[in-house]
This record gives structure tokens, sequence and C-alpha cells, in this order.
């Protein structure tokens, strides 16, 4: 790990958990670095959404190591806010707070994590709305817009916080087939500003699209890592074989 | 696409609702069960009256006023009873509110990973509902309030309000789990701190769910609280037993003390439930 000249802004290694005897991740490693895209795929029950839970600690991991920006992410840490701030989060149940309008679903987060004013918060929520296009829905609650419309606030609730990378845990697994677009649009979008993003995704042209690299699991493993072009014409294990003949087959 | 629907007749609005015309074999059921109501609340006083009167004693309705009021030279002097109703509340009032901190505090213990939290909520729990409510208030007073220096009426309070903070405590645990996972999720996914993740996220949206049992609580609370008549405090309970003292009416007194706690408790569960409506339709 120390001899990486460029200081990567993930990394993780020997990785390990369980859930009481279950073996939900075994020996992952993975680093990503500053501005890259990757993407992970995997048939279901194979530990994607674990992994990247465990990287903002939603998930405590039993053994290895997990490093964020330079710094060890452990489960009993005191400081583990101070870290989640620094890494959005999209859910695959978007989790707006049903309570709060759009706008002070976006607002919380600045107000009460960065110190903003008011006002501040206001004009930095309003301008995230504007980018994923829903600002003229700010003064809504949440179950007023469709999924598609929730997802890319959930998504602006994340930009807030000024990530330093974004993790989408299956962003569009839960919404209509005419709402992911819109979705997918936005998170194009970021990707060609240079955000440094982990998508779990079951959409292959989007992972096509804009992965960097693709890892794909089964079983709590890493089986491979390969850039699009190699993973989807000639992937080396079987398993991803068959995993593509069942995704890309219909 | 849509605007073009709009303005076609849909099949759906074709569907109308059922025929409104009066239903008299409804009507005649309705209000001959409530006939039947009234007939069962009539005999059951009847049988009292009777049931009275065969044992001779004499109704004194007459006497009632001074136990809620005398006049003197213009002043109001309020009688045993209201003097009572307001002890009642005090008591009650004070104890509700310690037995919600009580609640509180015994409900993140359990909901914490601290072990020494968890042990000492659940002996509590435990202790508090396993034993009989008079035996704790026996403790209390001829136990406790020694060793500590505290007087029956602190005693009545701190008893009521350890009792009735076991079952607050559940309450609001179990408000508290009632709020969706996601949003434990998504407050710790922004990064917020314990206190406001539970201020600004969790407690909002449990409320909903803590309130209604909440308010059973407190009724049982005003309830429970004619207890500490056992160890002479002076609430309502107590002012009944001291009226028939002085007065031999315990008919007219047994039912003009259970008609107060009776006027107490509804209006305290009506006016919370507009408060929940209110906070229903704000909700949305």
């Amino acid at each position: 790990m120390e001899d990486q000249t460029k200081e990567p802004l993930v990394s993780i290694s020997g990785l390990s958990k369980w859930y009481e005897d279950f073996n939900a991740l075994h020996d992952i490693n993975l680093t990503v670095s500053m501005g890259e895209k990757l993407v992970i795929c995997g048939p279901s029950g194979s530990g994607k959404s674990t992994l990247i839970r465990c990287i903002n600690q939603l998930e405590a991991h039993q053994k290895g190591t997990i490093f964020v920006d330079g710094l060890e992410v452990r489960p009993e840490m005191k400081n583990l806010e101070s870290i989640r701030r620094d890494i959005g989060m999209v859910f695959q149940n978007f989790n707006l707070f049903p309570h709060k309008t759009i706008l002070e679903n976006l607002m919380l987060g600045p107000i009460r994590n960065r110190g903003l004013s008011f006002k501040d918060a206001e004009a930095l929520a309003m301008q995230y709305l504007e980018k994923v296009q829903i600002a003229e829905q700010a003064n809504k609650y949440p179950a007023q817009l469709s999924g598609g419309q929730q997802q890319r606030v959930a998504i602006a609730r994340a930009l807030c916080m000024t990530p330093k990378i974004m993790l989408f845990d299956e962003p569009t697994s839960a919404l209509d087939p005419e709402m992911i677009a819109g979705v997918l649009d936005v998170m194009v979008q970021l990707a060609d500003e240079g955000m440094t993003m982990i998508c779990v995704t079951h959409e292959m042209g989007f992972a096509r699209k804009i992965a960097d690299r693709i890892v794909f699991m089964d079983e709590g493993e890493i089986i491979e890592i390969a850039t699009p072009e190699v993973f989807f014409s000639a992937p080396e294990s079987e398993r991803a074989k068959l995993f593509l003949s069942q995704v890309l087959g219909h | 696409m849509k605007q073009f629907c709009l303005n076609l007749p849909t099949p759906r609005s074709d569907r109308t609702k059922q025929s409104k015309t009066f239903n008299f074999a409804y009507a005649a059921r309705s209000l001959s069960s409530l006939v039947l109501a009234l007939l069962i609340f009539a005999s059951l006083g009847y049988l009292i009256w009777r049931g009275a009167a065969a044992m001779e004693y004499r109704w004194q309705w007459y006497r009632i006023e001074p136990f809620f009021f005398r006049s003197v030279d213009d002043e109001i002097i309020w009688g045993p009873l209201i003097k009572g109703l307001i002890q009642t509340l005090k008591l009650a009032g004070t104890a509700g509110v310690f037995a919600i901190i009580i609640g509180l505090f015994t409900a993140f213990a359990r909901l914490s990973n601290s072990i020494s939290g968890r042990i000492i909520s659940t002996c509590y729990l435990e202790s508090i509902r396993n034993t009989p409510l008079l035996v704790q208030l026996f403790l209390f007073y001829f136990v406790l309030a020694p060793i500590f220096g505290i007087d029956r009426f602190w005693a009545g309070v701190l008893c009521l309000a350890f009792y009735e903070g076991s079952f607050a405590a559940e309450i609001i645990r179990s408000g508290i789990l009632g709020v969706d996972r996601g949003q434990f999720e998504s407050a710790d996914a922004i990064g917020l701190s314990v206190l406001n993740k539970y201020k600004d996220i969790i407690i909002p949206q449990s409320l909903p769910l803590i309130l209604p049992p909440l308010t059973g609580l407190i009724i049982s609370l005003i309830k429970h609280s004619a207890i500490v008549s056992v160890i002479a405090v002076a609430e309502l309970t107590t002012a009944g037993l001291n009226l028939i003292a002085d007065t031999f009416m315990a008919f007219e007194v047994w039912f003009l003390v259970a008609g107060i706690y009776l006027a107490l408790t509804v209006t305290l569960s009506f006016g919370i439930s507009i408060f929940e409506w209110s906070l229903k339709s704000r909700g949305n």
C-alpha cells in the first residue's frame, strides 16, 4: 500500500465481514483513485452493497482496513461523522426525510454539519436542485414527487455536502422504467464533471458509458476487475460470463 | 398526452357511486339498537335506585353544592372536591412529566450499545412491572421517604412516575424502532451527529407513533393517582373519603368523584385527538 506514489482516495485491503456465521465479504482488496468511476456488478447477494456500505461504515467490518482520503475508517471510531460528511451516499429507496420539504432535506446537512447560515444553505440547495432539474419542486414534500424525482433530490442532497466521493447503492433499482433515464443522466453529468464515484448497479449500458473499471463480485469476493471494453467483450472468469449472458441476454 | 386524456370522458368517470336513496331497513336497525342501548342504561339506573331505596338510602343530592364551592360575602371558596381535583392535577401532572423523562432515559438506555445502560434499564423495567403498584407505594412511603427525607406528596409523585415511566419507556422505544431503518441510515450518511439525528429526523417521525399510546398512559396515570389516597396525600379520592366521613353521603360522593375523573380523562383524550389530527394534516 505504501509503495503507491499516487495517493488513492479509497483503499481497501484484506476486508472481511461476517453476519453471524455468514461470510458476506471475503478478503476484498480495492483502491479507487481521485476522479475514478468504478462500477460494481454481480449477482444479488454477492456483497456489492455490503462493500460500499462498509466504506462509510453503515456496516461494520471485522477484518482488514479501509482508508478514505488518508484516514482509516473503523467501526468503533469517535469522529465517524466527520468522515461520513465527505462521503455522499445515494440509496436504492431514496430515504428522503418525509417530514421535511425538498429544500429542507437538502439544507439540513450543510446547516448542521458545515455551519452554513440559513441563507447560504438555501442558495447552495437551490443551486444543486437546479443541477438535477427539480428546482420548481423545492417546497413540496418527498411524497408528492415521483420516484425518479425523489432519487434526483437524494443525489442533490448528497452533493450539498460537497463530498469527495459518491457512493450509489443500486440507485435505479426501485424506479419505474420510464424514470430511470433522468436519474442516469444526472449521474453521467456528475461523472463528466470528474466526481469520484462507486456505483453498484445493474444498468450495464450506463456502466459501459462511464466506468473506468468494472468490479465483478460473486459470493462475497471480487472475481475480476477490468475495463468495460475487456469486461463486456472478453470476461476472464466463467462466473462473469454466465452473469453477463443472464444480464445482457434478453 | 395527459391533457388529452383529461378532456375525454374516461370509463372511470362514468362509474358513479352507489345510489344514495334512503335506506329504510338500515335506519330502522340503527334506531332499534339505539333504543335498546337506552333501555339497558335506564334499567341499570332503575336497579341502582331501587336497591338504594330498599336499603332505605336517603339521596341528598341537594347538599352537594358546598362540596364544590361556597360563596361567602361575594367571595368564592372552593370546596373539598375542587381542591382535591387541583391536587390530583398537580400530582398527575408532575408525575407525568417525570414519567416521560424517566421513559426517555430508559428507552435510550435500552437502545444504546452500553452494557451497563441495558442492564440497569432492564432491571428497572422488570422489577417495576412485576410487583404490585400498592407495594411499590408502600416501599416509597415507608422505606425510601424516611431515608431520603421526602414528604408524602413527593413519595406519591415519584412512585407514580417510576411506575408509569416503565410503560413510557416501552412506548418511546417502540416508537423509535418504528421509524424506517433507511431514515437512520440516510441521517448517518450525511454525517449528522447522534443528537441531531434524533432531534431532526427520528423523533419528529416517531411522535405520531408515540403520542396515541402515551395519551393512554397519561390517562391511566390520572386514574392510578387515586391510589396515593392510602398514604393520605390530599387529592381527589382522599377528599372524597373525608367528605363521606363527615356527611355519610357515600353514594353521592363516589358518583361525583367518578364523574370528575371521567370528565378529566375524556377532556384530555379529546384534546389529544385534536392535536394528533392537526399533526397528521400538517404532515402531508
